[in-house]
């Protein structure tokens, strides 16, 4: 099944992923929900499996066999994990559970230890609410004033506005989503942080979404700071990737205290430390880091480029289909989008469409997608949203483009 | 393709969902309340008008939500009416347990919401069916805002 418009050879790519030969209610699943996380690949369980049957002890710490060679394979995914985003240094590579923590993390040591009273973060009008709420949490205590970037009618980040905004406010630091997880609209990273440090601000880019689909390379867009996370990735829950530029590292004070993250200690005062260290309190998430590692090799084996082409012309296909049902509005226009598109049926509520498609055995999310802000912006409540992953097919999209049909017959 | 949905979607449900007859807030009211799911959005507020004796004489609701939001509000706000609050708490309760077991609620005033029974079946939206009710108990809740305006 070689996809006429893919140059990825999606049977064997999908025997790679147990779950997409399952049922659902006896209908063939059609999993269009990978935005919210990703299956995983035959090559991630496995390494997780491996570990813990053959080669696992605790980091850091054991001056034995098992904790040596599960300390390299825990260290190698900072190694891979830095090549993936093309980041400097591998101590710039700090794990985290998730993507929340990591921006938590920033807005915490970052945040509280280095900004001042009257200085801003800039967020916009598309962010996940993981982006929007530990901002507030810094603002309401910490005196930091909270700016708001809006979008564009079609979804668009509006670039003129972002400069406004930086000419005129003490912005310290800007944060704003690398790939909407409800338009699909890809940000300009480097533009966005070539205005940001014209204004003297550093930029956070949250490429929870963006990651998945195309190469990204931290150095070449110059960004500050970037968070992913694990899952969305095909790899396990439980592990987000910071990253930033090790002078902040250096300069930032620790996120939380524990073992793991100091240097010495007495009940006077501990030291910390060195980076990356400093910011991984405890005993992580070992085996999911092993696994972040397996599916990271996992897709640069295929290719960001293959992966990129494939998904673009499931996008295009599924905005050709989908803008053909008449009452069905997508929901986000933008130039340059990935895998992710938002639609609403005319008589029928998101959370009714999804429960229809799903007897139908197609999975898709419905709902404000953890963006509510950016619902009001729109004017609307809720989306239904499929997305799409290295998996998906035409053939799925071609499917769910029927069954809407059928949807909207059922609510007419 | 949709037989095995029927269940849950019984005409009177899609009848109430497209067009609810109790869906606008009351001029004069007693309380109101208000229901909301954080996780995905849906938000319901009822406004409750009680007579002399404390029971429920009107109701009227506004919600933003599904077709099994908007219909479970609009069967309950004739279902409550005569009801005082421990009858209301009751009913609450009945319609709950129905809509999470798919057993019919032997509470005879939970008649005419039996079809909302086929929500059991589907573990996603038993919150859709509930948020007007939790709307309810939270005006039940609220202060008398007759007594409070009179001091």
């Amino acid at each position: 099944m070689k996809d006429n418009f893919s140059p990825l050879d999606l049977l064997a790519l999908r025997a790679d992923f147990p779950i997409l030969s399952e049922t659902v209610r006896g209908k063939p699943l059609v999993f269009l929900d990978s935005a919210a996380s990703a299956q995983k690949p035959r090559a991630v369980i496995e390494a997780m499996r491996d570990a813990m049957e053959h080669q696992y002890a605790n980091i850091h710490r054991g001056l034995h066999w098992m904790s040596e060679r599960t300390t390299e394979a825990y260290e190698n995914a900072r190694d891979l994990t830095a090549i993936l985003i093309g980041a400097p240094s591998r101590d710039e590579i700090v794990f985290t559970r998730n993507s929340t923590e990591a921006i938590n993390l920033v807005a915490h040591s970052y945040g509280r230890g280095m900004m001042h009273r009257g200085q801003a973060v800039l967020i916009s009008e598309m962010e996940h609410h993981a982006n929007i709420v530990p901002w507030q949490m810094l603002r309401d205590a910490h005196g930091i004033e909270l700016l708001v970037c809006p979008i564009t009618d079609d979804g668009d980040l509006d670039y003129v506005a972002y400069e406004r905004l930086l000419a005129s406010h003490r912005v310290g630091l800007v944060a704003i989503t690398h790939m909407s997880n409800v338009l699909g609209t890809y940000t300009n990273g480097a533009r966005l942080a070539a205005i940001a440090h014209a204004h003297g601000a550093k930029i956070l880019l949250d490429g929870s979404q963006a990651v998945v689909h195309r190469a990204v390379d931290v150095a070449a867009l110059d960004a500050d700071f970037y968070v992913f996370t694990g899952h969305k990735l095909y790899g396990p829950t439980g592990i987000g990737v910071l990253w930033a530029r090790a002078e902040l590292l250096d300069a930032m004070p620790p996120f939380m205290g524990g073992g793991d993250m100091i240097g010495s200690v007495s009940f006077e005062r501990s030291t910390w430390a060195r980076i990356p260290h400093k910011f991984e309190a405890g005993t992580p998430a070992i085996l999911e880091a092993i696994g972040l590692a397996a599916a990271i090799r996992y897709v640069k084996a295929i290719g960001f480029d293959e992966i990129g082409a494939h998904e673009q012309a499931l996008v295009d296909h599924a905005l050709a289909r989908l803008s053909d049902i008449e009452g069905l509005t997508i929901i986000g226009r933008a130039q340059d989008r990935g895998g992710v598109v938002s639609f609403t049926m005319r008589g029928a509520h998101a959370h009714d469409v999804a429960t229809l498609l799903d007897r139908a055995g197609i999975a898709v999310r419905a709902g404000h997608h953890c963006a509510e802000p950016l619902m009001r912006r729109l004017g609307i409540d809720s989306t239904a949203r499929a997305s799409f992953a290295l998996y998906t097919t035409k053939e799925e999209i071609d499917f769910l483009a029927d069954t809407l049909l059928r949807v909207r017959e059922f609510f007419a | 393709m949709f037989e095995d949905v029927a269940d849950l979607y019984q005409q009177v449900i899609l009848d109430r969902g497209r067009h609810p007859r109790h869906a606008h807030r009351l001029d004069r009211f007693d309380a109101t309340g208000k229901g909301d799911n954080p996780m995905c959005g849906d938000r319901v507020q009822v406004w409750v008008k009680r007579d002399d004796a404390g029971a429920i004489s009107d109701v009227g609701f506004e919600a933003r939500g599904c077709a099994i939001c908007i219909a479970s509000a609009d069967l309950m706000a004739e279902a409550v009416i005569g009801h005082d609050a421990p009858g209301l708490r009751a009913l609450s309760d009945d319609f709950a347990q129905m809509v999470r077991s798919g057993q019919s609620a032997s509470n005879a005033a939970l008649e005419q919401l039996k079809p909302l029974g086929g929500v059991s079946d589907f573990p996603s939206r038993v919150k859709c069916a509930t948020l007007p009710w939790q709307a309810l108990m939270g005006a039940l809740d609220a202060p008398d805002e007759t007594e409070a305006a009179h001091g």
